[in-house]
């Protein structure tokens, strides 16, 4: 049960409070807006990715590490297929299908034997060789070259009240919500989605009313998996990001970030969590001199660690005890 | 005494012998090789007492290691210190980083501990590449080379000395505090254990640990940098410390050897094109923990009928008297 | 043919054997009672009907074997468990835990809505709560609604009166028996409230130690005081 504390207001007022900080500051600096949206637009690659995580964790409670090397993986075949002459669009719908079924498949090649025997740190270890296995496999088959993905969006430029947003910047936001968004429609009004739903919270009392747990466990790696695809994708797509092997280990990483702030086991968390953290990590890089490249990371880290140090279960998290 | 207690301390003579004279019929590199097993010996030793033992899990032990690593190097580079005399300063900055990150991990287990290990390991070769005065940045520093029987030597005598350390820690008050810890914090907390104190304690003693593992690993590489010390290497360690067995001093050879020498074997092999080769060994990750879930120290107990069969999961392992 | 047949099953938890041997019939349209002593095999014997523990031994029903299925395939084939601490979905509401309840039906499932509601009309006004924050009789009932959702064919309920007020307890025992009255669904009740059970079942069982120790009418073991006393000990 959820329990309610007299201090339950602070979070949706802090948000409420933090969104009032970036519209004024980006109505009186074009700058800051700028840096707001792009900002925005690197949280909703680290929000596909993390909701991906959340959905995992909430199933299996275990992290899935190897997310974003899937996620890199699905990404390749998108280039692959555009390397072979398909369009963009048609490219990345293939590449969703594509990725539900390697996640689906992955889930009951690599996991379901590990998760039969195995407690959670077995699986975590699984995932730890499923990450070292996929990064591996991108490296084979496509080699470690850097290569270059094709823009969706031609490089265009839209100018509000003097400010330059870029429309790939716009492009992203726009899909990375959508894709959560229909996601999280699919779980509440969807029988499959209420099947998957009860199988993450009581597995034992959803085989009782025939709902087929493994399954749905699979099928949740599918879906992460086409989440992770749409991360991929849009990173792809950002200038700053290189199609590489290792391209997602970084954003992995602010994903892990953003869903443990958002308490793990809200999708909502790690959206909002991701979003803040992507302004949050652009503005101090703009703003604060000493903030370097190479400290973002840490930064992000830093961020998280305060956060969970007042409220340990998250920004969203249910204020359970802790249980020892 | 009966056959059982007998057949542990003669494993372990016999394995000592063994690795003693191993290097005589060794190449220089592959003494090198032997030398690294040695340095993830120390390490998966060193997690082994805060994750198998304590409970505390933690992926970030690469940062320890590299406490140590750079306190070598810049020891050795800029002040002209002998290597062997860096060593017990690498120990007392690696306790108190492990101090360090132990009291944040007080307030956190499971999954965010875990995660909270996870941003150290990162965060550490990020903070060193940005501060290259001190560090040496992306170029990292060189180190004094040392001839492969040196290196080999060096690292399974701190090894040896290790392995004697933890287990007289282990089979002691300590380590049964520890394990008190691990199995149910309410109850050792009314036995009258110290939450903060064994658990800080832990983490201080495991870091100090892992930092002498650096601190011999940056002399057998003859290199320091960032990436040295990347996230890969605090993943190795734990694989390797589940492979093996947590919980399980026995297992701790047979860890570092499985991270150390499969990726190498493969490559040297010839039949697997580098490529290929982090292909196997996520699968054979994957195979190890489908088959042996609790690793290799499980195998060993069960073929040589130790005890009894236990299913039970690694996050409660086996060990007792420091087996 | 018995709709539901047990013959010489047995099971075990690791080491310890919960069940030898048990052999038990529960006919269509019958409500049967098990009754016993803690430990006695009560809850093990509906687990290993609906498959949820493992167990040799011959268990029918229909005359269809059960023995390769899991739980997932007894809740297709028309057995609905509601297990020892109801199973309920706290986290989700009141509606999506009778949503689920009608998990394997095809079809329209309006008609399944409408009569939930008339057995347990208050619920109506709670679709929206969480679950876990009815009460212990509420949480009961909606175990019960779930598993009439399911519109069984046999209903196992693992002692539906734990923890409950009297008054709630026979408000529950009175919706089995009209659900059995109206629907012809066959019960198979686990209980250690003796009394309660025998009033609405019209055969019973005595476990003890995993075995039958004994079978027969409710009307005998209610009325005739040695057998009563020396297996339910009032």
């Amino acid at each position: 049960m959820t329990a309610r504390r007299s201090t339950a207001w602070i979070v949706p007022t802090l948000l409420l409070a933090g969104c009032a900080a970036l519209l004024i500051g980006s109505l009186r600096s074009s700058l800051f807006a700028q840096q707001t949206i792009s900002g925005l637009a690197n949280g909703g690659i680290y929000a596909s990715l993390a909701v991906a995580l959340v959905l995992i964790y909430r199933a299996t409670e275990v992290i899935n590490f190897a997310q974003g090397a899937i996620a890199t993986f699905t990404t390749y075949v998108a280039w692959q297929l555009i390397d072979w002459g398909l369009a963009y669009w048609p490219a990345f719908i293939c590449t969703l299908a594509f990725a539900f079924a390697f996640g689906f498949a992955l889930e009951l090649v690599a996991i379901r034997p590990v998760e039969r025997r195995g407690s959670q740190l077995t699986v975590v270890i699984a995932s730890i060789g499923l990450l070292i296995l996929v990064e591996g496999a991108v490296g084979y088959i496509w080699g470690n070259d850097i290569r270059f993905m094709p823009a969706p969006f031609p490089a265009h430029i839209y100018r509000i009240g003097g400010v330059a947003f870029s429309r790939q910047d716009i492009a992203t936001i726009a899909i990375s919500i959508a894709s959560v968004g229909v996601l999280w429609l699919l779980f509440r009004f969807t029988k499959l989605g209420l099947a998957m739903r009860a199988a993450a919270v009581r597995p034992e009392a959803a085989r009782l009313v025939g709902i087929r747990v493994s399954w749905m466990l699979s099928l949740g790696w599918g879906l992460a998996a086409v989440l992770g695809a749409v991360a991929g994708m849009m990173a792809a797509a950002s200038p700053s990001v290189l199609l590489q092997p290792s391209m997602m280990d970084g954003i992995l990483i602010y994903a892990f970030a953003a869903a443990v702030l958002g308490g793990l086991e809200s999708a909502l968390g790690a959206v909002i969590g991701a979003l803040a953290i992507g302004v949050t990590l652009n503005l101090l890089g703009s703003y604060v001199s000493w903030i370097t490249p190479q400290l973002l990371l840490p930064a992000a880290f830093v961020l998280m660690l305060v956060v969970l140090l007042v409220k340990p279960s998250g920004l969203f998290g249910r204020t359970t005890a802790r249980r020892v | 005494m009966s056959r059982r207690r007998l057949l542990g301390p003669i494993v372990a003579v016999v394995t000592a012998v063994v690795i003693a004279l191993l290097p005589l019929t060794l190449s220089n590199y592959h003494r090198s090789t032997g030398a690294a097993v040695g340095v993830f010996f120390v390490a998966i030793l060193a997690l082994n007492i805060v994750t198998g033992y304590t409970g505390q899990i933690s992926i970030g032990h690469g940062a320890f290691m590299a406490v140590g690593g750079y306190t070598t190097a810049i020891l050795t580079h800029d002040h002209g210190w002998n290597s062997i005399a860096t060593m017990p300063a690498a120990i007392v900055f690696g306790f108190i980083a492990g101090m360090i990150v132990g009291l944040p991990a007080l307030r956190f287990s499971g999954v965010y501990l875990a995660l909270t290990t996870f941003a150290v390991a990162l965060a550490v070769p990020q903070i060193a590449k940005n501060y290259p005065d001190f560090t040496g940045g992306t170029e990292g520093l060189p180190l004094p080379t040392h001839s492969g029987l040196w290196l080999y030597t060096t690292a399974w005598v701190v090894a040896g000395i290790s392995f004697v350390f933890a287990w007289l820690l282990l089979r002691g008050r300590t380590g049964r505090a520890f394990r008190a810890v691990r199995d149910s914090e309410i109850a050792a907390a009314s036995s009258g254990v110290s939450l903060p104190v064994h658990k800080t304690v832990s983490f201080g003693i495991s870091a100090a640990m892992a930092a002498v593992a650096g601190s011999v690993y940056v002399l057998v590489n003859n290199f320091v940098s960032p990436d040295v010390f990347a996230l890969q290497l605090s993943l190795f360690i734990l694989i390797g410390a589940v492979v093996g067995g947590l919980g399980s001093l026995w297992g701790v050879l047979v860890g570092a050897a499985f991270i150390e020498l499969l990726p190498l074997g493969l490559t040297s092999s010839g039949f697997v094109s580098s490529q290929l080769v982090p292909v196997i060994f996520g699968a054979v990750v994957i195979a190890v923990m489908a088959l042996v879930p609790l690793g290799a120290a499980d195998l060993l107990r069960r073929a040589l009928q130790f005890g009894p069969q236990k299913s039970q999961s690694p996050e409660v392992p086996l060990g007792t008297e420091g087996t | 043919m018995a709709l539901l047949a047990l013959r010489d099953v047995d099971a075990r938890y690791g080491q310890v054997q919960a069940l030898r041997g048990v052999t038990l019939t529960v006919e269509s349209g019958e409500i049967v009672a098990i009754l016993g002593a803690n430990g006695a095999g009560k809850t093990t014997t509906l687990r290993a009907i609906s498959g949820t523990v493992r167990r040799t031994g011959t268990i029918e029903l229909d005359g269809r074997s059960l023995a390769r299925c899991g739980p997932e395939r007894a809740a297709r084939l028309g057995i609905a468990h509601v297990p020892e601490g109801r199973g309920t979905f706290s986290e989700l509401s009141v509606w999506e835990n009778l949503r689920l309840g009608a998990h394997t039906r095809r079809g329209s499932t309006k008609g399944d809505f409408a009569r939930v509601l008339e057995y347990f009309p208050w619920l109506e006004s709670r679709r929206s709560q969480q679950a876990g924050t009815l009460s212990g009789g509420e949480q009961q009932m909606l175990a019960l609604a779930r598993a009439i959702m399911q519109r069984p064919r046999l209903l196992l309920l693992d002692e539906p009166s734990l923890g409950l007020a009297p008054l709630v307890v026979s408000e529950i025992f009175r919706i089995v028996r009209e659900l059995n009255e109206r629907e012809g669904t066959a019960v198979l009740v686990v209980e250690q409230n003796a009394r309660t059970s025998l009033a609405t079942a019209s055969r019973a069982y005595v476990l003890e130690v995993g075995a039958v120790a004994y079978e027969g009418a409710s009307a005998d073991l209610r009325e005739r005081d040695t057998i009563r006393r020396s297996y339910l000990g009032y």
